[in-house]
């Protein structure tokens, strides 16, 4: 049973993906930076951008306005506007912010989207039922390279 | 992050793409001529949040939805109201009484809605009004339960919270009211589900600011039962809690749980003070 999970997901993963880091195996600097990327692979920052709009995938404009991303609609401010981020960090920084933000701001509202577990009656997706942990992380590593590709891109006029 | 109207202001010329901000408005919310305090100095409940004013929802609101709460003939819960006065006066059950038989008219309820959740001596219990409705029913008229929160409980509801209209919210916390409080505090300050929000993440925190498309209230329930135009019908606080836990991609509690029961308790502490709105109308 072991052997065939495991060979499964050699083939699945494939070859520029064989480094990919789980999300319990994510290790996180002192001030919560995350050095290499999480797929093993450089990130798209136009697949980022996209991810950061859609409801359904990161939402980041949900609490974060963004200058760069002008037409969608809706930009929300629960978070600091993102405009210049890249000028801010370092990819390092932004890549541990994305995956697990409350190792860089203790307490923050801003929520994990590379984490599967330890979370407080984990549901399954936005069902409202009970979910069984480990979840699926709300981004996948790529995702995350992708976001923190965009993020890069956001530099001071 | 608290904007006040200025700065509101000043961030929706600096920067265009951005078509709102937040901040409650200035408006003043009267229902049919009758002025309601829909801010007010924070009751004891809000010590130690840094919050200063219990501000209702409606000042959140767009003014469209807004105005329909202002006149009895536009709030769309009023049809609700109206059928639930005429369940009052039917005979139902194996006693043959009515809500009427025991209580005389509707009005004999006005201060009802304001002191619930209550603690009910005789059975021991924290009792919120739905629970008080079905005790009547089951026990003195020997009709069935309704349903938590069927169509029918939440009619009745809105008939016995009219009465209250204008009245000041006044639940008590101490007592034996003491240790559900603390329990409700405590599910309010629970970082649950996959997103890691408390109730205190959106509603203490972020009031006042935009979350995507909507504008973030301090979460009252002084307005419960609510008319939502999305749903097309009544909720019930219970159910307002149930979305807003299920949005943090968390398992939520049920209506009528103990939880919710608790919860209900301490948020309404949180409003002591401001006037009893329901039903009012939320987008
Ligand atoms: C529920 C709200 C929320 C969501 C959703 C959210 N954030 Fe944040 N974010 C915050 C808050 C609040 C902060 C400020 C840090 C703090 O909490 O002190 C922050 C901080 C940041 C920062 C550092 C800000 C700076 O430039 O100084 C970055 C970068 C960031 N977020 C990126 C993202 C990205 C990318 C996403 C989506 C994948 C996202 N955020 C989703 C609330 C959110
Ligand atoms: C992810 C953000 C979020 C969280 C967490 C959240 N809510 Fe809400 N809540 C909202 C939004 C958005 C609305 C609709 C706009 C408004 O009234 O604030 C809302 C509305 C409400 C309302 C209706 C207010 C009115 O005037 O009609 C109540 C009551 C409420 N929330 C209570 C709670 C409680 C209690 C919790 C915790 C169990 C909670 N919320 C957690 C986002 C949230």
């Amino acid at each position: 049973m072991r052997l065939v999970a495991i060979t499964a997901a050699i083939v699945v993963a494939g070859g520029a993906f064989a480094q990919e880091v789980a999300p319990t195996d994510v290790s996180y600097g002192e001030y919560g930076a995350v050095e290499a990327s999480l797929s093993g692979a450089p990130g798209n920052a136009e697949a980022g951008a996209e991810v950061m709009s859609q409801r359904s995938l990161g939402n980041c404009v949900a609490c974060h306005q963004v200058s760069a991303l002008g037409d969608v609609p809706f930009q929300g401010e629960v978070g600091p506007s993102l405009d210049g981020a890249g000028s801010r960090w370092e990819e390092a920084d932004l890549r541990g912010i994305v995956a697990n933000a409350k190792m860089t701001f203790p307490e923050s509202v801003m929520p994990a989207f590379y984490k599967s577990e330890g979370f407080i009656r984990p549901g399954d997706a936005f069902t409202g039922k009970a979910g069984t942990e480990p979840l699926p992380p709300l981004l996948t590593a790529q995702q995350v390279e992708d976001v923190v590709a965009f993020l890069m891109t956001l530099k001071d006029e | 992050m608290k904007f006040t109207m200025t700065s509101a202001l000043a961030v929706l010329i600096v920067s265009a793409p951005m078509a709102f901000a937040g901040g409650a408005d200035d408006d003043v919310l009267s229902i049919d001529g009758v002025e309601m305090t829909s801010k007010v100095a924070a009751p004891p409940a809000l010590a130690e949040t840094g919050i200063d004013t219990a501000i209702s929802g409606w000042h959140f609101r767009e003014d469209d939805t807004q105005a329909m709460q202002t006149d009895s003939f536009d709030n769309p819960a009023m049809l609700a109201v109206e059928r639930a006065a005429d369940v009052w006066n039917t005979v139902e059950g194996t006693e043959g009484k009515s809500c009427a038989t025991c209580h005389e008219g509707p009005e004999s309820m006005q201060g009802v809605r304001a002191v619930y959740p209550k603690w009910n001596e005789t059975a021991g219990e924290m009792r919120t009004l739905a629970m008080q409705i079905n005790a009547c029913r089951t026990e003195n008229m020997g009709a069935e339960a309704y349903k938590y929160d069927g169509g029918d409980m939440t009619a009745m509801e809105a008939l016995i919270t009219v009465q209250s209209q204008g009245m000041p919210v006044n639940v008590a916390t101490d007592g034996p009211a003491a240790e559900y409080w603390e329990k409700g505090k405590e599910i309010y300050y629970t970082r649950y589900g996959q997103l890691e929000l408390s109730c205190a993440s959106c509603h203490e925190q972020n009031y006042g600011n935009y979350i995507r498309a909507d504008h973030l209230s301090q979460g009252q329930i002084n307005g419960f039962p609510t008319y939502r135009l999305k749903n097309a019908g009544l909720v019930q606080t219970h159910n307002r809690f149930r979305g807003c836990i299920r949005d943090t991609r968390a398992e939520t509690f049920s209506t009528g749980s103990p939880e919710f029961i608790a919860l209900e308790l301490y948020v309404a502490s949180r409003g002591n003070g401001l006037s009893v709105e329901g039903p009012s109308v939320r987008q």
